[in-house]
């Protein structure tokens, strides 16, 4: 689905990848943590094209993502922080992404599923970060793409919305599809994910599943293993 | 690219700041007829207006734009669309819909004035062309400022700085050379001066197509010369689309290499 070879990237001095390889397989749910400045964000704009790398090669489904911009058509992304043109209407924004990605019937049943129905009408600025969060998920997930990728898909959601969150990735899941998932809430991972990627300095420090973790570590739970790693490499 | 173009003009239509520069032209239009009385003369102070102004409203624009739609910018770099595609259709955006205010905020009150049984048309085309030329140049080099800066004081600092130095600075250094080696034949360096920036590149040739060339002694006599002359008007035209071309190059350079 996505393989990357020998990923380097610094922002001034700061060297955030540093020949970074991952190959991440079709299907299933992988999770990518690490500390903070870890380089995950890094990692996944990368991928997006939107930071581009000093050194190293990206290819999304078998073909390399250099100067291109179609292959994004196979993509839904989710960023972190939810920030829209703040003067247009909830309606008008699902409308704009619409007309520049293609036709969807996905986003109706999904505004729906997430009651957003009364904010249809108002403006982005006055919407609350967790109706923003909501807006956001509507847009990700209203195209029916190949690939997912949310980062700190939680952030401001209240608990029904979350629980609504996990089944909607579940069902991205059974479709077939890959997904993307990065996140500082562990339970939330350990929950969803079959796979995590754990960063550390611009490398990968381990990728497997949450028992191997668990058994590498030799630790009983998934929160302990992880912070286990985080003390012995003294971050 | 016609897809972002279209939003961004909908969007800069809809803010209160299109409205307000258009009114102000009205505005001005409005007075300037009203107290003069008289098509050409309105048409000269309304030069001296243009030329100092359109570039510092298309710098401030350009710049307050590009900071302030960096998040719409990120929610199309994540869509499948050609980066510099979203930059020029941003660029062209801001600066169509600064173009139509100010072709339309002056246009109206002259076209009621009785502007088109005049002879000042031609005149007042001219001011028009050259105030729409400078809007495109100056937010294309805002928009390159503003590229080049993450820091939005920074990238505000040198935006005013730049319209400063085109727009006072220059004329200033300018005549300094000219009073310094006023022994040598000046005629060529001056003409290459005026053609380097584009805001005396405009007044030039506005005020040799007023025929006021007279107030200018004898360089206004070489400027006459070379302005005058139709192979000086396309020379002056081809100016100032190299003015527009170059920064929109660069913008798309920078499109291509930057991080979001």
């Amino acid at each position: 689905m996505v393989s990357i070879q020998g990923l380097y990237k610094k922002f001034g001095k700061n060297k955030v990848l540093s020949g970074l390889d991952l190959e991440i397989e079709e299907g299933g749910i992988f999770a990518v943590l690490g500390p903070n400045g870890s380089g995950k964000t890094t990692l996944i704009k990368s991928i997006l094209g939107m930071v581009i790398p000093n050194k190293g090669e990206i290819s999304v489904l078998g073909k390399n993502i250099k100067n291109s911009s179609k292959y994004r058509n196979k993509i839904d992304y989710l960023p972190q922080i939810a920030n829209f043109p703040s003067n247009l209407k909830v309606k008008e924004l699902i409308k704009m992404i619409k007309d520049l990605r293609g036709k969807t019937a996905e986003d109706e049943s999904l505004i729906k599923l997430f009651k957003l129905e009364p904010f249809l009408n108002k403006k982005l600025n006055t919407l609350s970060g967790g109706t923003k969060q909501k807006v956001n998920i509507v847009l990700t997930f209203m195209f029916d793409s190949p690939l997912i990728i949310l980062d700190e898909p939680t952030t401001g959601l209240d608990p029904i919305s979350l629980i609504r969150l996990k089944t909607l990735i579940q069902t991205e899941k059974s479709k077939g599809k890959t997904i993307l998932i990065t996140s500082h809430i562990m339970s939330f991972v350990e929950e969803v994910s079959d796979e995590i990627v754990f960063l550390l300095e611009g490398n990968i420090y381990f990728k497997g599943s949450i028992s191997e973790l668990k058994q590498m570590t030799s630790q009983p739970d998934f929160e302990h293993a992880i912070a286990s790693i985080l003390t012995t490499n003294h971050v | 690219m016609f897809k972002i173009l279209k939003y961004s003009f909908f969007d800069l239509m809809r803010s209160r700041w299109s409205y307000v520069y258009f009114a102000f032209y009205l505005l001005l239009g409005i007075v300037l007829l009203f107290l003069n009385n008289d098509l050409s003369k309105a048409v000269i102070t309304l030069m001296n207006v243009i030329i100092v102004l359109v570039p510092l409203i298309g710098t401030i624009f350009g710049v307050m734009y590009y900071y302030n739609s960096r998040e719409f910018t990120e929610l199309l770099l994540a869509q499948p669309l050609k980066r510099p595609s979203i930059f020029l259709g941003q660029y062209l955006g801001v600066a169509l819909s600064l173009s139509m205010s100010l072709v339309l905020g002056l246009g109206i009150p002259f076209i009621f004035y009785g502007l088109l049984k005049s002879n000042a048309i031609w005149d007042f085309s001219l001011l028009l062309i050259t105030g729409a030329f400078l809007t495109f140049i100056f937010t294309a080099l805002a928009f390159n400022i503003a590229m080049s800066n993450e820091n939005k004081i920074k990238g505000f600092g040198y935006a005013i700085l730049l319209w400063l130095f085109l727009a006072i600075i220059y004329d200033g250094l300018f005549l300094m050379t000219l009073i310094m080696f006023e022994d040598y034949p000046l005629d060529k360096v001056s003409l290459i001066g005026t053609m380097l920036n584009p805001i005396d590149l405009s007044r030039t040739l506005i005020l040799l197509k007023l025929d006021i060339s007279a107030l200018l002694g004898y360089t206004g006599a070489v400027f006459k010369q070379f302005f005058g002359t139709s192979f000086g008007l396309i020379i002056s035209f081809i100016m100032l689309i190299v003015w527009v071309i170059l920064p929109v190059l660069r913008i798309l350079y920078k499109s291509k290499r930057k991080d979001f």
